[in-house]
C-alpha cells in the first residue's frame, strides 16, 4: 500500500502553475531559438564558454530568487550532507552527458517532442531514484 | 544579442517554475520520489504542466520552417535506445534520488540555499569527466 501526503488544492496548483512556467520556458526557447532547453547540455556550453548558455543559467536564479520574493517563502533547508551532494552531482553530470539528457532535456522537452528515448530514459531514471530514495532513506538529512 | 536575450529570459521563467513548484526543494522531491514511506505526487501535476505546455509550442514551432531569430529546428528525435541511454539514466537516477536535486532545481537555489553549490560542484566536475574521458576514447 502506498501511504499518500495530505495536499492541499493550492499544492496541486502551485505545482501544475510551476510547470507551465517551465513549458512557457522550454516551448518559447524553440520558437525563438529553435533551441531544446535541456539544462545538462546547456551546462556542457556554457563551461565551453558559450554567452547564451552561461546567460541562461544565471536565469534560473534569479526567477527562483523572484518567485521567492513575491511569495514571502522561505529557502529549502532539507539539503543533504555536502559530500553526498558533491557525489550526487558528479553522478548525475556523468549520468546526464552519457544518457544525453538530463530531467529538462528527456522528461520535459524529449516527451513534448514525443521521443521514445526520451520516454525510456526517464523511466529508467524515475524507477532507479525511487530505489535509491526507497533503500537511502527519505528527505536527505 | 537577440539571443542572449532570449536565454536570459528562458532562464528566469524556467528558475520561477522550478520555485513555484518547489522543485528546488529536495524534500519536495524526495517526497515524490519515496513511494515507499509517504508519497507526495503533486510533482506529476508540474511534469503534466511543463510536458502540456511544451507540447503545445513545440506543436506551432513545428509549423515552421525557421525558428523566429532565423535558426534551424532541431532534426526530429532518434529512436535508437541503445545501452548507453539506460546506463547514463541509471547513473543519472542515483544521483538524482541521492540529493533530491537535478541540474536546472540546482542552479536555480543555489543563490537561495548557498550548499547546493556542492552539488553544481559535482555536476560540474562530472561533465568535465565524462568530455575528458570522452576525448580519450576517441
Amino acid at each position: 500500500m502506498i501511504t499518500v501526503a495530505p495536499l492541499t488544492a493550492q499544492d496541486w496548483g502551485l505545482a501544475g502553475a510551476g510547470g507551465i512556467l517551465i513549458g512557457l520556458a522550454a516551448g518559447g526557447l524553440m520558437l525563438a531559438a529553435g533551441r531544446i532547453a535541456g539544462v545538462s547540455g546547456i551546462t556542457a556550453r556554457a563551461l565551453e564558454g558559450r554567452v547564451e548558455a552561461i546567460l541562461f543559467l544565471v536565469g534560473l536564479p534569479v526567477g527562483a530568487g523572484l518567485v521567492e520574493l513575491l511569495t514571502g517563502t522561505s529557502a529549502p533547508t532539507a539539503f543533504a550532507q555536502p559530500w553526498r551532494l558533491v557525489v550526487a552531482g558528479i553522478l548525475v553530470g556523468i549520468g546526464a552527458r552519457l544518457g544525453n539528457g538530463c530531467t529538462s532535456g528527456h522528461a520535459v522537452c524529449g516527451i513534448s517532442r514525443l521521443s521514445k528515448r526520451s520516454l525510456v530514459a526517464t523511466l529508467a531514471f524515475m524507477v532507479t531514484a525511487m530505489v535509491v530514495v526507497a533503500v537511502m532513506g527519505g528527505a536527505p538529512s | 544579442m537577440m539571443h542572449r536575450i532570449v536565454f536570459l529570459l528562458a532562464g528566469i521563467v524556467f528558475g520561477a517554475g522550478l520555485a513555484l513548484s518547489r522543485m528546488i526543494d529536495p524534500a519536495k522531491v524526495t517526497g515524490f520520489l519515496d513511494i515507499t514511506r509517504v508519497w507526495d505526487p503533486s510533482l506529476a501535476a508540474t511534469m503534466g504542466g511543463a510536458v502540456v505546455t511544451t507540447f503545445a509550442l513545440y506543436a506551432i514551432a513545428k509549423r515552421h520552417p525557421r525558428a523566429l531569430l532565423g535558426d534551424d529546428m532541431p532534426l526530429p528525435p532518434s529512436a535508437i535506445i541503445d545501452r548507453r541511454l539506460v546506463v547514463g539514466a541509471i547513473v543519472f537516477g542515483m544521483g538524482w534520488g541521492l540529493a533530491g536535486i537535478c541540474p536546472a532545481p540546482a542552479f536555480a537555489v543555489s543563490v537561495l540555499s548557498p550548499v547546493a553549490l556542492w552539488f553544481v560542484g559535482g555536476l560540474i566536475a562530472g561533465v568535465l569527466a565524462f568530455r575528458w574521458l570522452e576525448r580519450k576514447a576517441d
